[in-house]
């Protein structure tokens, strides 16, 4: 315990010393630091202005009928129709069978993948014979898959989950195994010469090894499922923001489907910064 | 004496579909409880491939290994094993490096807890218990792998190249810490190293092996005239230079 404390004051001493070292720098530090303060405050600056400037500039063009705000819509319609359907509760519907669709098949995907992985790497010869199948599986394009899926399980929301799971799985899976059987050899040594067994090299080395490779492959996956949302949400949902847009844009309703994109947009980043906090938060 | 380790005409043959190769071929030696062995020879003659069949990691395609009179298979204990980098997990705190033998032997006694607090004291390395490796100088990475493999309380300790991660001067004063340290707890040790120098300087005898297929080809008990004898001061005994030289033909001859 006692000695616990000595390291913790030993590296609060050394952060004061950086701290006292801080607040006497000299002319040229304090100089080049303002200039990348300002640098930072002009490139946040020029890119609020091109989102405000692109907002009014189709407001005006709309309200002008420079362009036809029946097709390309506008900034206060859409607004209005963000108040309309908030108030009405169908955008809380949308949105959130849109987000439950994502995390269903993202913890799938992820915990499925993860056993997948497990499994070939336990057993070379079964990660040999289903090599070819999981390449060919990655490189189709999965939305060919969708219409078939609804013929084989209806148009229902198990079909929009799978249809997710089928866009992000395999890639999840190899880039998984491909962290796993690349961790050093070496390190599996160790914990063969500590009387280890495969099961102590899993659990010791390769799984917290590949903790941060697993993580980079989720922040792309959240983004997969999501679009593999979409695709089943389009061909077979009765609600969500996929369904919003190709029903809008059937019945010209041109302020639902740029909302729908709007709040996709929304969403995708949303879902990325949580997981991109979660990864700061692991680092050692 | 019971020798600790005994090998009888051991033989390794390695197999790929390109074909075999003989990587060892009738090795005999014993060692005794307590003795420093060092390995040399040429790269490529097998130094390592015989430590892992001593570690049990492999077995030998011909010949017989006892360990306390026992074959290796029936000897149960565990056998230190120092590889040429540290290996610390990079995720963990020194101390739950230095406890993952342990951990796995499932002996992670109060007691033991006890045995490595010791050691860490000892070693200085008590106040970075907590520290993750990436904070730890070469030195002191390697101090902490040698924790990790003691704190199994191995009869018997395997060092491959253990110091060649390390730059001249840290590799100094590392060999000499754990000279001494392995001196004191009277560890049995066998270290297989291509520094000839470090080979003489800390063992009571150096073995030679052939270029492949590895054979033994000659043997020296180092006897220095110097007191006390730690692997520093070994270099500046009289007799170093002509151990040297007499070593340094043997391999140079297999090398050409």
């Amino acid at each position: 315990m006692s000695n616990t404390k000595s390291v913790n004051t030993k590296r609060h001493r050394e952060r004061k010393s950086t701290n006292s070292n801080s607040s006497q720098i000299s002319a040229e530090q304090a100089e080049f630091l303002r200039k990348q303060r300002n640098d930072k405050t002009l490139i946040c600056g020029i890119q609020w202005l091109i989102f405000i400037g692109f907002l009014i500039l189709w407001e005006i063009a709309a309200g002008q009928e420079w362009i036809n705000s029946f097709i390309f819509c506008s900034p206060s319609i859409i607004a209005k129709c963000f108040w309309e359907m908030l108030q009405g509760g169908t955008l809380f519907q949308h949105v959130g069978i849109t987000l439950l669709e994502t995390f269903v098949s993202f913890s799938i995907v992820i915990l499925g993948s993860i056993l997948i992985a497990i499994l070939l790497w336990w057993n070379p010869k079964l990660s040999k014979i289903m090599e070819p199948y999981l390449v060919v599986l990655n490189s189709l394009p999965k939305s060919a898959l969708a219409p078939i899926l609804i013929v084989w399980l209806g148009a229902n929301y198990q079909t929009i989950v799978v249809c997710a799971i089928s866009v992000a799985v395999f890639g999840s899976i190899l880039n998984i195994y491909t962290g796993f059987i690349t961790v050093e050899p070496e390190k599996i040594k160790l914990i063969q010469t500590l009387g280890g067994n495969r099961f102590d090299c899993l659990r010791l080395v390769v799984i917290p090894g590949s903790l941060e490779n697993i993580l980079s492959i989720m922040k792309v996956n959240i983004g997969l499922c999501l679009v593999g949302v979409i695709i089943g949400e389009f061909l077979a949902a009765r609600a969500g923001l996929g369904y919003l847009i190709i029903y809008g844009s059937q019945v010209f309703k041109m302020d639902w489907v740029l909302l729908a994109i709007i709040l996709l947009c929304i969403i995708a980043m949303l879902l990325y910064a949580i997981l991109q906090a979660f990864e700061k938060k692991r680092r050692y | 004496m019971q020798p600790i380790l005994e090998l009888y005409n051991v033989g390794y043959t390695y197999h790929t579909t390109a074909g075999e190769t003989v990587a060892l071929k009738d090795i005999s030696f014993f060692v005794n409880p307590g003795e420093f062995i060092s390995i040399v020879g040429p790269s490529g003659c097998g130094k390592s491939t015989l430590l892992n069949i001593i570690a049990g990691l492999l077995s030998q395609s011909q010949g017989e290994l006892l360990i306390n009179g026992m074959p290796r298979g029936d000897y149960q204990e565990p056998v230190g094993y120092m590889l040429q980098k540290d290996h610390l997990l990079e995720w963990r705190t020194i101390y739950r490096n230095i406890t993952l033998g342990l951990e796995i032997q499932k002996t992670l006694t109060p007691d033991a807890r006890q045995r490595i607090d010791t050691m860490l004291k000892t070693y200085g390395l008590f106040d970075f218990k907590d520290a993750y490796p990436r904070q730890l100088s070469g030195g002191m990475r390697q101090r902490a792998a040698l924790i990790r493999t003691l704190a199994l309380s191995p009869k018997l300790l395997l060092l491959d190249e253990p110091f060649s991660a390390l730059d001249y001067q840290t590799r100094l004063h590392v060999a000499d810490d754990i000279g001494n340290i392995l001196k004191q707890q009277g560890i049995t040790t066998i270290l297989v190293t291509h520094d000839l120098s470090e080979a003489i300087s800390m063992a009571d005898r150096v073995l030679v092996l052939s270029s492949r297929p590895g054979m033994l080809k000659a043997e020296y008990a180092i006897e220095l005239s110097i007191e006390p004898r730690t692997p520093r001061s070994s270099r500046n005994a009289p007799e170093f230079r002509d151990y040297f030289n007499a070593i340094w033909k043997e391999v140079d001859n297999e090398q050409h």
